[in-house]
């Protein structure tokens, strides 16, 4: 197992230096070294000594991938690919180009992130499984009818829509939260609810309609049968057995949203004026801060090779404990409806004698 | 337990909002802290966050609307004076200018302009102006500098500025304006304007080879003492005083001393943030900006909030007695000659979109605000006159309107080096000519502010534009070669006209004479949205009235510069804003010598006219007066002939202000206009009140009408497990 968890480490290294690459190629092929220097000196009175000087300050004055003029494997460690990737994987992501220390950046941008994409990845959990149990629950009636129903109409609307309806609503109109906005604190939970309410609502249709059809494949399986031959009631059949065993893709899903939690919500941050991470990477790319660029997709793409691979128990130990817990308990469950099936179909033949 | 365990969790889901909602004071949508009710405080938004405030980088809108309360250039605008004026801010008056030849000897005032080797301009500074409190002045006991000496495990422990302990202030000097002056030239900086100022102020770019020379023999960041290191240019006279040696003769030069560029930086500051660990725990002067100004920063989080306060140290400024007629009428001279700053604290919150900003400035939230074209007919409606007010909503909150035509201007350019709209022979040359002159009428800026400015701007009649030198209202004013004046108004000339002239240029019907093809015109502008291909299709159609083809090329701000660079684009838009309130920082934009091809300059048209450059050589360093302005006609005339441009037009700022905020009078040339504003926080607290009582009723309204949808649910799940397995039974 652990020479198996190395070995999948190892591949990770490929990865990001693959990524790394890219990202550094798609970024130059669109901005050269000078067109940044120019972004960040202004528009106005910008002569070319010092564009130079800018160049040479931030390290952009070197080959970009490969320095014919070097010898040996200078060739390649004197380019700007080299000496701005190589800290990074030490975690050392240096500095933005206008000057700031781009780990407290992200340090200090994650907990606001973290403050709504939290609770809208938890309470949405709640909510789509409660609303896609309770379709379940009442299949073939107007429920589930008028619940699928709804589930496409919130689908069908773009998620913009609802933070404008929710800001004009519930913020404009009604008064009973502030518009957008962000504090410490547990004032922070004035600002949280109306973006956390919108987050759930506008993945609320896709989720619960995914969901219900995980339950409804769980609902007709045998075990389920037999658990209701046991004579216990459909709430415990629902929340014991079949919510369990469609935990499973439910838990496999949000391993590989959870990392991305901490990159945050472009829009939601941008509209309710969230400092948080979502929107750092869009202000660099328009900025042409290529060290947030480089940094933001470097740990992007860590936090999922992270999350995909047995190397996430390093980094996510909490979720794949969770979901083996969920999976030892649900084999011990399985066991016992086994049993009880077994029980069930012995029981009559020795009626019958 | 299970169902204990999962009912716990939707109790606490319900519990949350209602202990958010009910934990609220009566105004449940006050995005600020309850106890800041009241108070005599500001509320402003930015969009962008600030890259720089170190006041040697700082130069876009966004950073100086900070750092123009905290630093104090030696000189200001007036704030109600119009056309602007000039006053001293830290200066005890305003700089004294001298001419010298070559060999230092001094001229006189009237010397021409030629024999004039230097201007020296002595500056001296009011005395008693203190700084802000500030770590880096704190003393100990014995008068040595308390935070000076840091190590890395001091500086470890502190997480922001105010976490140092001890403060202290001392006495602006004249030094520290040297020191600022100095900065300029500093390796580690990147000032916007060294470039310019090298080739005006003595030995400032040599003073950079000095610096940077002495730079490489230091270790990695370490302080870098401009004390040690004289600089040709600059004079210390005395503690008050202090002189500025310009080559040659640059009026200009004074506008200038307006920036924060120009502010003092005391020595002390730059060592303090120049220890090491500094910068690693972002203490650094681009993050921490200290100054003499009426306000200082104490909340730096660009992500989020940015807060001002009144600097206790702040005194001797004065409200002034003195503005236009209309100012008395408007209330503007009610405080005349109190103290300044009038409000306490300043709080910038980012509001990154617009719809959340202007929903929280109907709610009170904000003071003030822009009006984007969402919300432009919310807020304003034009009268038959074609005036804009207030619409009757907005009255009803006590809304004001002020508006204001901007120091700006946007242009579509033609590239001079271009065969076809410059020429290179003089008959091509002059046939290019008609060609722009038949565009110019048929491009209808008038029509394009309608549609797609909400009628905010001026179509423009040159590079000038309204509250400047040389701009000319009323007929003497209009652009012949475009409009005439008919029925008391400039009226764009007819498309025969234009027709006409095409056809002067070889074009007749928009088909070449020489090759028998119609015309087609490449226009370079920057990558657009969705939204924006309605302009340019509007574009193409005005091109079309003259049957020329206009083909767009569209691409990102990077290649586009690169083009205007290389000299490769036909016809491209493009703007600028103003520097400074003088004729000369628009007129150089087509000034030969400023050629963007060759020279880096800023003619992205690379026009280059012999009599024009004369002109601009004589008239830039000529003093205000009827004789300058008779020079800068001459030069607008020969432009408007040439047309080497769409004058396309200026923008007209709109702006909204509730009536609890008051001294307001719009200035886009000035910036430290905080310190005038007043406001009266009661009647904003009572104002925020009243409109935003909270409404409960949709809550309850959703709670019953959930009750009312699963109830009947509810009750058939309950009957069906209440129903017994055998019925028979």
């Amino acid at each position: 197992m652990l020479n198996y968890i190395i070995r999948r480490l190892l591949y990770a290294i490929p990865i990001l230096v693959g990524v790394n690459l890219i990202t550094f190629t798609l970024f130059f092929v669109v901005n050269t070294p000078d067109d940044m220097a120019r972004m960040h000196l202004g528009t106005k009175h910008v002569t070319e000594e010092a564009i130079w000087k800018w160049k040479q300050e931030h390290g952009y004055n070197k080959p970009l991938l490969y320095d014919q003029a070097a010898h040996g494997i200078e060739k390649l460690t004197n380019t700007i690919f080299f000496e701005k990737s190589v800290s990074m994987f030490v975690f050392d992501f240096g500095r933005a180009d206008d000057g700031r220390d781009i780990a407290h950046e992200i340090r200090s941008r994650m907990g606001p992130s973290l403050a709504i994409a939290l609770p809208v990845f938890l309470l949405g959990l709640l909510v789509y499984i409660t609303f896609a149990l309770v379709m379940v629950f009442f299949r073939m009636t107007y429920v589930d009818f008028w619940g699928v129903v709804l589930c496409v109409v919130l689908m069908s609307i773009s998620s913009l829509f609802y933070i404008i309806a929710g800001q004009f609503l519930v913020g404009k109109l009604w008064h009973l939260v502030p518009i957008s906005g962000y504090s410490s604190g547990l004032d922070t939970l004035r600002f949280l609810l109306l973006p956390v309410i919108v987050g759930v609502i506008s993945s609320a249709g896709a989720n619960t309609r995914w969901y219900r059809t995980l339950f409804l494949e769980e609902i007709n399986k045998e075990y389920v049968r037999t658990a209701r031959a046991k004579g216990l009631s459909e709430n415990i059949v629902l929340f014991r057995h079949v919510l369990r065993n469609a935990m499973i893709p439910i838990l496999t899903g949000a391993v590989v949203v959870i990392p991305l939690l901490f990159l945050g919500g472009l829009i939601t941050e941008s509209f309710f004026g969230i400092p948080g991470l979502g929107s750092y990477t869009i202000d660099a790319i328009q900025s042409q801060d290529f060290a947030v660029v480089r940094a933001m997709v470097f740990l992007g793409s860590l936090l999922y090779i992270s999350a995909q691979s047995p190397a996430g128990i390093v980094i996510f130990p909490t979720v794949d404990i969770s979901k083996s817990i969920f999976q030892t308990k649900l084999n011990r469950e399985t066991e016992h409806t086994r049993c009880a099936h077994f029980e069930l179909n012995v029981k009559p033949q020795y009626a019958f004698q | 337990m299970k169902k204990n365990w999962i009912q716990t969790i939707y109790a606490i889901g319900l519990f949350i909002p209602c202990l958010i909602l009910t934990g609220c004071s009566d105004i449940w949508n006050n995005p600020y802290p309850a106890s800041e009710s009241g108070k005599n405080i500001l509320y402003n938004a930015f969009v962008e966050r600030p890259k720089h405030l170190d006041p040697v980088q700082s130069y876009s809108s966004n950073e100086i609307q900070f750092t123009a309360q905290i630093y104090q250039p030696p000189l200001q605008y007036h704030f109600l004076k119009r056309p602007l004026t000039l006053i001293p801010q830290t200066a005890s008056k305003m700089p004294t200018v001298s001419y010298l030849d070559s060999h230092g000897m001094e001229l006189p005032a009237d010397a021409s302009d030629t024999d004039i080797a230097y201007s020296v301009y002595e500056i001296t500074i009011k005395p008693d102006i203190l700084y802000q409190p500030h770590p880096a002045f704190a003393q100990d006991n014995n008068g040595n500098l308390r935070y000076h000496t840091l190590t890395l495990q001091d500086i470890q422990a502190l997480q922001k500025i105010s976490d140092f302990e001890h403060t202290g202030t001392r006495e602006l000097i004249a030094d520290d304006f040297i020191y600022q002056i100095k900065r300029l030239a500093h390796p580690r900086l990147h000032s916007p304007i060294f470039g310019l100022m090298a080739d005006y102020i003595v030995g400032l770019r040599e003073y950079a080879d000095t610096l940077r020379n002495q730079d490489k023999t230091q270790p990695g960041n370490s302080f870098l003492d401009l004390r040690d290191f004289p600089l040709s240019g600059v004079e210390r006279v005395d503690d008050y005083t202090y002189r500025i040696r310009i080559q040659g003769k640059y009026p200009q030069f004074v506008y200038w001393l307006t920036m924060a560029f120009f502010a003092p930086v005391p020595w002390e500051v730059d060592h303090f943030f120049s220890q090491p660990g500094m910068a690693e725990k972002n203490f650094t002067l681009d993050w921490y900006p200290v100054g003499t100004g009426p306000y200082m920063l104490t909340e730096n989080n660009p992500n989020q909030i940015m807060v001002l306060e009144r600097n206790p140290n702040f005194k001797g400024e004065y409200y002034p007695d003195e503005g236009m007629p209309e100012d008395v009428t408007n209330g503007l001279l009610r405080d005349a000659n109190k103290p300044l700053p009038f409000v306490d604290k300043i709080v910038f919150s980012r509001e990154k979109e617009s719809i959340p900003y202007w929903n929280k400035f109907l709610q009170g939230y904000y003071d003030a605000s822009g009006i984007s074209s969402d919300s432009f007919d919310q807020a304003v409606q034009i009268t038959g006159q074609g005036e804009a007010t207030i619409t009757e909503e907005m009255e009803a909150q006590g809304i004001r309107l002020g508006t204001e035509v901007a120091p700006s201007t946007y242009y579509m350019g033609f590239n001079m080096l271009d065969p076809v709209v410059g020429g290179r022979t003089p008959a091509e040359k002059a046939a290019a000519r008609k060609l722009r002159q038949a565009i110019s009428i048929t491009v209808n800026y008038e029509e394009f502010l309608t549609i797609f400015a909400n009628g905010r701007g001026i179509a423009a009649q040159g590079p000038i534009p309204p509250g400047i030198e040389g701009y000319h209202e009323g007929e003497t004013g209009i652009n012949p070669i475009v409009y005439e004046w008919r029925n008391g108004e400039a009226q764009r000339k007819s498309i025969k006209r234009a027709q006409t002239l095409l056809a002067e240029a070889g074009y007749p019907g928009g088909i070449s004479r020489k090759t028998g093809k119609p015309l087609v015109l490449y226009y370079d502008v920057t990558a657009r949205g969705a939204d924006d291909r309605s302009m340019l299709d509007w574009m193409r159609m005005q091109f079309q009235k003259l049957n020329i083809q206009l083909v767009i090329r569209s691409t990102d701000y990077n290649r586009f510069q690169d083009k205007i660079r290389k000299g490769n684009a036909q016809i491209f838009e493009w703007g600028w804003n103003a520097d400074y309130p003088d004729p000369e920082n628009f007129l150089f934009l087509l000034y030969g010598p400023q050629r963007k091809v060759d020279n880096s300059g800023e003619n992205a048209a690379n026009y280059d006219n012999a009599e024009y450059n004369r002109l601009f050589e004589l008239m830039k360093n000529m003093e205000h007066g009827p004789q300058r302005i008779q020079i800068i006609d001459r030069m607008v005339a020969i432009l408007r002939e040439d047309a080497p441009w769409l004058w396309g037009y200026h923008p007209k700022i709109f702006a909204l202000y509730h009536t609890w905020y008051q001294n307001v009078k719009p200035n886009r040339m000035a910036y430290n206009t905080i310190k005038y504003y007043r406001i009266d926080p009661e009647l904003r607290d009572r104002k925020r009140h009243e409109w935003n009582a909270p409404v409960i009723w949709p809550i309850a309204t959703g709670i019953v009408l959930l009750t009312i949808i699963l109830l009947p649910a509810w009750i058939t799940y309950r009957r069906k497990e209440q129903r017994r397995i055998l019925q028979s039974e």
